[in-house]
């Protein structure tokens, strides 16, 4: 497994764990049926919780203060779900890291990160054939977008107003 | 026509910079087949039977006298000097190397166009009526809105791995020549009745393949500014929702389908609701920003009988011909919209030679403002040409074989490039095609029969559109060889309807006469002035039943 | 190695360029555009080793898309599928013989239209 976020590739300091064992660790992540079980997030411990994609946001919600971060899984590489996922895990309020975990490739990063994840957790088989570097390419390929209201700066619409509103001040 | 701001230029460059690199990484073995495959399809790129085929976006049909030079250079230069026009509106390139397509995207970016999500698991080159801001029954044009879908759905971070392919198509008519409903999404300028307000109807999961559904109205009137939210909303419950168990089962058609479509309209209306119109005011003064780039040409002010026009068809049968099937009415006074028909007798439906190209576009800047469309019939249209150009405009079309005087009849045969290029075929189509193309030759019997559309795919997932063919024929094989399945009464207007089977598959060699004893039995059964497909939809098809298996029984014995 | 069985013989093993897209065949030693010179499987055996030399190939990057088909040997010694669908792969699209592989090897085809 390898985690990587916008600046590059990152220690994993979260252990999977079931919810009894998390109570004993600094950084856990335990699967989704044992969200309720699980302790919660504190000053001295860290706790997240892997969902699937088809999860309803309304479900975890009510455990958003608990969560330091939630993991999404990506089951394969065409598996769009984790995407809204994370749109509407953002809207409902999460402020905690969103993880994306799966063989996304370097190309998804970006579209991951402006859907509002933070990292991604690599299976190692996609890991070995795509080093970091590829990562920070891909990331960099695209340097404007169209859609607004994404975590990135200002869009195409956004740019075009500003241009036209200089263009006025003049 | 839209022309790039400096960020649009922006955009694709970084998009040919970003598929570069896309391929080294497959070449160098960075990436798999299977982690390579959905990033060359969201550019296009497909592998077929002999070779890579590249699908090259023209966004709403619309397409410019030197866009069109350019094609004829790549294809001369990296492809085997033609192309192919789709049913789609784009044009595929059936030759091109893996190694060189970066370098064919350059030359595109250099003339405004691209191959982003020309297929793919996204939201798919947006299709419009080919006669958008020239047709007399529009209500305005709707291309603007399919450019602002166009740049909104570009390289969308969250709707670019849906559960599968996503296609749009606008309109701005009640007559609908764009099969809006057909697809996944339609969006159709409306006026309301009591207040003049201009707002969208919406049309969704309607779709081909191998589930063939028409498409539903999920919102009678959304106001002006709502579109991107709206259709954001859509998207998002799709992408959420949409089935990624079963390939065949993951359109949008489906969820619509088995959740119903009132829960559907439930779904997105609540997600409409939190994504909020925020942003209305700047998606009109986009659209205002975008509607400026389709302005009005500067039309002349002419008459609307042109004398020299109508002395010319009195004078030569074979233009007056010409003119009857290939002439629109164009909202200004004293020209026409042209339809070039790319299907000669036996020809191949929609392909076009570079030398072909290179001619129509001197054609398009002499006669038409530099403009042309590209139509879902596998045609060109010339949009603006004066009346009093046409006569001179038909000579110049006949030196490069353009001028086929078959337009909207039986032998404008729409046809999928089947077996003969494509990969997931079971038969194939253009052979059809020829052969009843040929059967028909024939101008006055093809007069006579009037309007009729045939349309032939090489495998049930439709490319060709055969469900809403008038008569519709599907390629598959039965016991090693290929047969063909015929259906009758699809539609493809705003009447829109599924065709139904006929009967059993036949072989190639008895499809054109089956089909010329279909055609008989409505010569036999029409009332004064009926169409084949009022005949049809009128008598119901058992009562063309009879003569396809009679000849059925007489060819077998 | 996935099982062959029931895989019809004799066999040749047909892929695409993965640079250039062509249709190529397995021969003795490496990659033919030359269906004539395809190698020939005719038991299981070596059937599979054409596989595995494709599975080998696809993993260097050379290939994609290789499988098996199976074929007819004209007197002349060279193999002609069976099935139409493969027929097409290795002339070219019917409707075009001045294209692909049926342009460029004319005795082949001409015999493989018999
Ligand atoms: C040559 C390679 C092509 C491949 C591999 C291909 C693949 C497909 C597939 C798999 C579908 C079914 C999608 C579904 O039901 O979910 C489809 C549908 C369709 N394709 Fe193609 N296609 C090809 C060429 C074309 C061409 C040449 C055209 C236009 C002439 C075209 C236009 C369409 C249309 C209009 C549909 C049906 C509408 C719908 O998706 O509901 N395709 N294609
Ligand atoms: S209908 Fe089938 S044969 Fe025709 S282009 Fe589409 S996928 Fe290929």
């Amino acid at each position: 497994m390898k985690l990587l976020d916008g600046a590059g590739v990152r220690a994993d300091d979260y252990e999977r764990a079931d919810a009894a064992r998390a109570q004993a660790l600094p950084a856990a992540i335990v699967p989704y049926a044992e969200l309720a079980a699980a302790p919660p997030a504190d000053g001295r411990r860290r706790v997240g919780v892997e969902v699937p994609n088809t999860v309803a946001p309304d479900q975890i919600a009510p455990f958003f203060g608990r969560l330091s971060l939630i993991a999404v899984g990506f089951p394969t590489t065409g598996d769009g779900r984790g995407f809204s996922l994370a749109r509407r895990l953002r809207r409902a309020g999460f402020r905690g890291v969103l993880r994306a975990v799966g063989p996304l490739i370097a190309d998804q990063f970006p579209y991951a990160l402006a859907c509002g994840f933070d990292e991604i957790e690599l299976p190692d088989s996609s890991a070995q054939r795509q080093p970091p570097t590829q990562w920070k390419r891909a990331g960099a390929a695209m340097t404007l977008w169209y859609q607004q209201g994404y975590a990135r700066p200002a869009s195409i619409l956004e740019q075009r107003r500003l241009a036209r509103q200089g263009g006025q001040n003049v | 026509m839209y022309r790039y701001d400096e960020f649009d230029e922006r955009v694709v460059r970084e998009r040919v910079a970003q598929f570069r690199d896309q391929v080294a990484r497959r070449l160098s073995g960075s990436l798999t087949e299977d982690e390579f495959r959905p990033l060359r399809l969201q550019n296009g790129l497909y592998l077929q039977l002999h070779s890579y085929m590249l699908r090259i976006a023209i966004p709403y049909g619309s397409l410019t006298a030197r866009q069109l030079r350019q094609l004829a250079l790549i294809a001369d230069k990296y492809d085997r000097g033609y192309g192919h026009f789709t049913t789609r509106q784009n044009l595929q390139f059936n030759w091109p190397k893996l190694r060189e397509v970066p370098d064919i995207l350059s030359l595109l970016a250099d003339v405004d166009m691209h191959c982003i999500q020309t297929s793919g698991n996204c939201i798919r080159n947006v299709t419009a009526d080919q006669f958008a801001g020239v047709a007399a029954d529009e209500i305005e044009d709707p291309r603007p809105i399919g450019e602002l879908l166009r740049q909104w759905s570009s390289l969308h971070p969250e709707f670019s791995f849906l559960p599968r392919k996503f296609k749009i198509a606008v309109g701005a008519s009640e007559n609908d020549r764009a099969v809006l409903k057909a697809h996944d999404l339609g969006v159709r300028v409306v006026r309301r009745a009591d207040s003049g307000e201009l707002g969208y109807e919406i049309h969704v999961g309607g779709g081909l393949g191998r589930t063939p559904m028409i498409g539903k109205i999920v919102r009678d009137f959304l106001p002006r500014g709502q579109l991107l939210a709206y259709v954001e909303a859509i998207m998002r419950v799709y992408n959420a929702e949409g089935r990624r168990d079963n390939k065949f089962k993951a359109r949008i058609k489906i969820l619509v389908h088995e959740i119903g479509l009132d829960a559907f309209r439930d779904r997105v209306e609540r997600e409409f609701a939190a994504v909020g119109v925020a942003a209305a005011q700047d998606e009109n003064e986009e659209l205002t920003r975008i509607a400026a780039c389709f302005a009005p040409k500067p039309y002349a002010r002419l008459l609307a009988r042109s004398d020299s026009f109508e002395a010319a068809k009195a004078l030569n049968p074979a233009f007056a011909d010409w003119t009857e099937s290939s002439l629109h009415p164009h909202h200004v006074e004293g020209y026409a919209a042209v339809t070039v028909s790319l299907k000669p007798i036996g020809g191949v439906p929609g392909d076009m030679t570079s030398d072909q190209m290179r001619a129509f576009a001197d054609i398009a800047e002499r006669y038409s403002f530099g403009e042309l469309r590209v139509t879902h019939a596998q045609n060109l249209v010339l949009p603006h040409v004066k009346k009093d150009d046409l006569f001179a405009l038909w000579r110049m079309l006949a030196k490069s074989d353009l001028a086929a005087d078959n337009a909207g009849l039986i032998t404008d045969i729409i046809s999928c490039p089947g077996l003969d290029y494509c990969a997931l075929a079971t038969a194939r189509s253009i052979p059809i095609a020829q052969a009843i193309s040929t059967r028909f030759a024939d101008r006055g019997r093809q007069r006579d029969i009037g309007p009729l559309q045939i349309k032939i795919s090489g495998c049930i997932n439709a490319c060709g559109h055969h469900h809403v063919g008038h008569i519709g024929i599907l390629g598959l094989e039965k016991r090693g060889q290929e047969s063909y399945q015929i259906t009758l009464g699809g539609d493809a207007s705003e009447n829109a309807a599924i065709g139904e089977l006929l009967g059993p598959g036949l072989g190639a060699d008895d499809v054109p006469p089956a089909i010329e004893r279909i055609v008989d039995t409505y010569l036999e059964l029409r009332n004064e002035g009926e169409t084949f497909i009022d005949t049809v939809k009128r008598l119901g098809v058992g009562a063309f039943k009879t003569a396809f298996f009679v000849g059925e029984r007489n060819e077998a014995a | 190695m996935p099982a062959l069985k029931n895989m019809p013989l004799p066999a040749i093993l047909v892929a695409n360029d993965l640079r250039d897209g062509d249709v190529v065949f397995r021969a003795a030693d490496g990659w033919t555009r030359d269906p004539r010179a395809a190698a020939i499987a005719r038991d299981d055996e070596a059937a599979q080793a054409l596989e595995r030399a494709g599975a080998a190939a696809t993993a260097r990057q050379e290939i994609v898309d290789a499988y098996l088909i199976d074929v007819d040997i004209r007197s002349d010694g060279a193999p002609v599928p069976r099935h139409f669908r493969e027929r097409f792969k290795t002339l070219g699209p019917s409707v075009r013989p001045d294209l692909g592989k049926q342009a460029e090897f004319v005795g082949y085809a001409r015999a493989a239209a018999e």
